[in-house]
């Protein structure tokens, strides 16, 4: 299952350092951020991100305490 | 400006106001202190907020954190001015930052404000306005003059002409009648007309476009991720130098504080954000400025690919050619070019084969059914018809020679003619070029691309196009999987010096498309298969635009180039300089702020293609 959501985040290195860090997360298939389209695309092995997801944000936000991801 | 924006410009102009007032103040000691420590709060507060949130986290090498222990470290030695221009600077150039991000956001999103939030809907006589993902297929839409076609379709009354120039960067209208397909995305110009829709919103050609734009980002270049990768190392190496630099010499001469101070300048420094945004930056602003010509890129790997292809393969048929098809020459053997134009007109009277219909055309004149009394088409060589009493074959050399006829041989496609067993001569057909595929070829060249054809046609035919376009290499007679295995013997040939390309017109070439390191597909409008199997679609029919879309990536390719090369030279001037003590932390938030500022003015050059 694939995904986007929309992540508003404030540098360009700092969203290649949550996209790096999601990617270790266990059952994330595949994880991109761009930074330039303010979103992440989120690939998993389950159907429901809903679980996933919580643990993404709480990565992103141990990385960047003012990001923000929101579903699109 | 964003509302965030202008409260940041307003603190830096603050805090700079502030800095140049307290030094004017003549007083010395911990009220000094005191009165110094007001600017650099009201400018960096954020800075050092986040970098302790982020050291609870562990998080150390970021950049908030390097900025505060240079600035803090430049206060502990009493060097006030520094810490706060710093500071302030640094704001400046984060500040920027944003400033350019969100414009190049915008102009891309204006780029994309193609698809219309209504659609006019036809129900049971009067005109509703709905949103189109309402309306289903073979419903019928209004489109008004002024309006964007919500969704693809075909006109069923009224003419008027189309701008596609958001879709194909032409500018010069198209026109467009009853019976002709309409795409989303266009404007109507001039009338207003009816259209029964062929697709869901969803599915049409604007949605896909902007899907394919909008996911584009994702498959990330090269150079992208070596300049992550980089970053990942170079803020820790250069911090541990910094480190060392405060430490083992003043261990020697005991010159604390010096050694500190030089130790900053590298922490200043430090940080890769220049360089981990301008690249994107430019791969996001080369895809729009491609976009804005009608080619889709579907990624920055693409995007960077593309200016490495060393051999670029076309198909024939479609792509180098209209795919339509034009009595080329008449060939009469004792009777007028007309009388054998008639008489193969009247033989193909009932065939719908693309050659069939352009003897037809070629002869233009009203064909009297009466006279052909029996018709047969005889599968792949031709048709034997009976016209005024007189048994007539019409078709290739084969359909010919199983009679016992003698046929003369014909260069491209010919279409031999033969009335009671007597040879009459031969129709050549051909088809035309594409205007402009020429020129697009010899572009190609200069660039230093090798431009092979592929087709599934005749040695004759193919050697007659390749003559005409001016491509180095040819080969004819392919079968569909033989191509696969021929684009895979190029790929072995020329893949060791750059990239192979792949262009077609994307209906029957996927696996060759999905095959080539680079597919393109071409002309677009209204085949989703095409944009689907594609890496790279061009929305019209025009080559030229493959030889723009190979500038548009050169171009992209030299400004990231330029980006990295500059933003690593200056900082390891800067580094040097700072080791012996030539560079303060005054020039090193210059040359850092200000590799930062002009690697975004060149990234954001790539927008502005023409």
């Amino acid at each position: 299952m694939k995904k986007a959501y929309k992540i508003d985040i404030d540098c360009a290195n700092c969203a290649s350092k949550v996209e790096a860090a999601v990617n270790k997360l266990e059952g994330v298939k595949k994880c991109t951020v761009s930074f330039m389209t303010g979103k992440l695309t989120l690939e998993t092995d389950a159907d429901d991100q809903t679980e996933i997801m919580k643990e993404v944000i709480r990565t992103a936000k141990k990385i960047e305490p003012d990001c923000e991801i929101t579903a699109k | 400006m964003t509302k965030r924006e202008k409260k940041d410009l307003a603190r830096i102009i603050a805090s700079a106001a502030l800095l140049i007032a307290v030094n004017l103040i003549p007083i010395d000691g911990w009220v000094k202190f005191a009165l110094y420590l007001v600017p650099y709060l009201i400018v960096g507060f954020e800075v050092l907020k986040k970098s302790a949130v982020n050291i609870a986290h562990g998080q150390i090498f970021d950049e908030n954190f390097l900025m505060a222990v240079a600035t803090i470290g430049a206060f502990a030695i009493g060097e006030y001015n520094e810490a706060c221009f710093v500071m302030i600077f640094y704001e400046v150039g984060e500040l920027f930052e944003h400033v350019a991000v969100g414009r190049s956001r915008k102009s891309i999103a204006a780029l994309m404000d193609i698809r219309p939030d209504t659609a006019n809907l036809e129900r049971g006589g009067e005109i509703e306005e709905v949103d189109p993902d309402e309306v289903e297929v073979g419903s019928v839409i209004v489109v008004r003059p002024g309006e964007r076609v919500p969704i693809d379709g075909e006109i069923i009354e009224g003419e008027t002409s189309l701008d596609t120039v958001a879709l194909t960067g032409e500018a010069v209208p198209r026109s467009a009648k009853a019976g002709d397909a309409i795409i989303s995305g266009c404007v109507n110009l001039t009338a207003t007309v009816r259209v029964r829709t062929t697709k869901e919103a969803g599915e049409s050609t604007v949605a896909k476009i902007l899907e394919l734009v909008e996911n584009s980002a994702d498959n990330k270049a090269k150079s992208e991720d070596f300049i992550t990768r980089f970053a990942k190392f170079y803020t820790p190496v250069v911090v541990i130098g910094a480190v060392l630099l405060a430490i083992v010499p003043s261990l020697f001469d005991g010159q604390w504080t010096k050694w500190i101070h030089q130790a900053l300048t590298f922490l200043v420094i430090s940080c890769p954000c220049a360089l981990v945004l301008s690249v994107p930056l430019s791969f996001f602003g080369g895809i729009g400025g491609a976009s804005k010509n009608g080619i889709l890129i579907k990624g920055s790997n693409y995007l960077e690919a593309l200016a490495k292809t060393s051999a670029a393969v076309f198909d024939k048929t479609g792509t180098l050619t209209k795919g339509e098809f034009a009595v080329q020459s008449v060939k009469p053997v004792g009777i007028s070019e007309r009388e054998l134009l008639e008489l193969a007109a009247y033989a193909e009277l009932d065939s719908s084969h693309p050659i069939a219909e352009s003897i037809r055309d070629a002869f233009g004149g009203k064909i009297d059914r009466e006279r052909v009394t029996e018709w047969k088409n005889e599968a792949g060589r031709g048709v034997t018809a009976v016209i005024d009493g007189a048994r007539v074959l019409c078709g290739n050399e084969k359909l010919l020679r199983e009679s016992g006829i003698d046929v003369q041989k014909t260069g491209g496609t010919g279409v031999h003619i033969a009335k009671d067993g007597e040879y009459l001569g031969s129709i050549v057909i051909s088809d035309s070029l594409k205007p402009g595929a020429r020129d697009a070829l010899e572009a190609l060249g200069r660039g230093g691309v090798k431009t092979i054809m592929l087709t599934g046609d005749h040695k004759s035919a193919a050697e007659e196009i390749a003559a005409k376009v001016g491509i180095d290499e040819y080969h004819a007679e392919l079968l569909p999987q033989d191509k696969v295995s021929k684009i895979e013997e190029i790929i072995g040939k020329y893949g060791s010096v750059g990239k192979v390309l792949f262009c077609g017109d994307g209906i029957n070439d996927a696996p060759v498309l999905a095959r080539a390191d680079i597919g393109v597909a071409m002309g677009a409008m209204g085949s989703d298969a095409a944009i689907e199997a594609s890496d790279v679609v061009l929305i019209d029919d025009k080559l030229e635009k493959l030889a723009k879309a190979l500038e548009i990536s050169r171009k992209t390719n030299r400004i990231v180039t330029e980006n990295i090369v500059f933003a690593l030279a200056v900082k390891a001037v800067v580094l040097a300089l700072g080791l012996f003590g030539a560079a303060t932390m005054w020039e090193a938030v210059f040359a850092d702020v200000g590799v930062l500022v002009l690697c975004i003015l060149n990234a954001m050059r790539c927008l502005r293609f023409k």
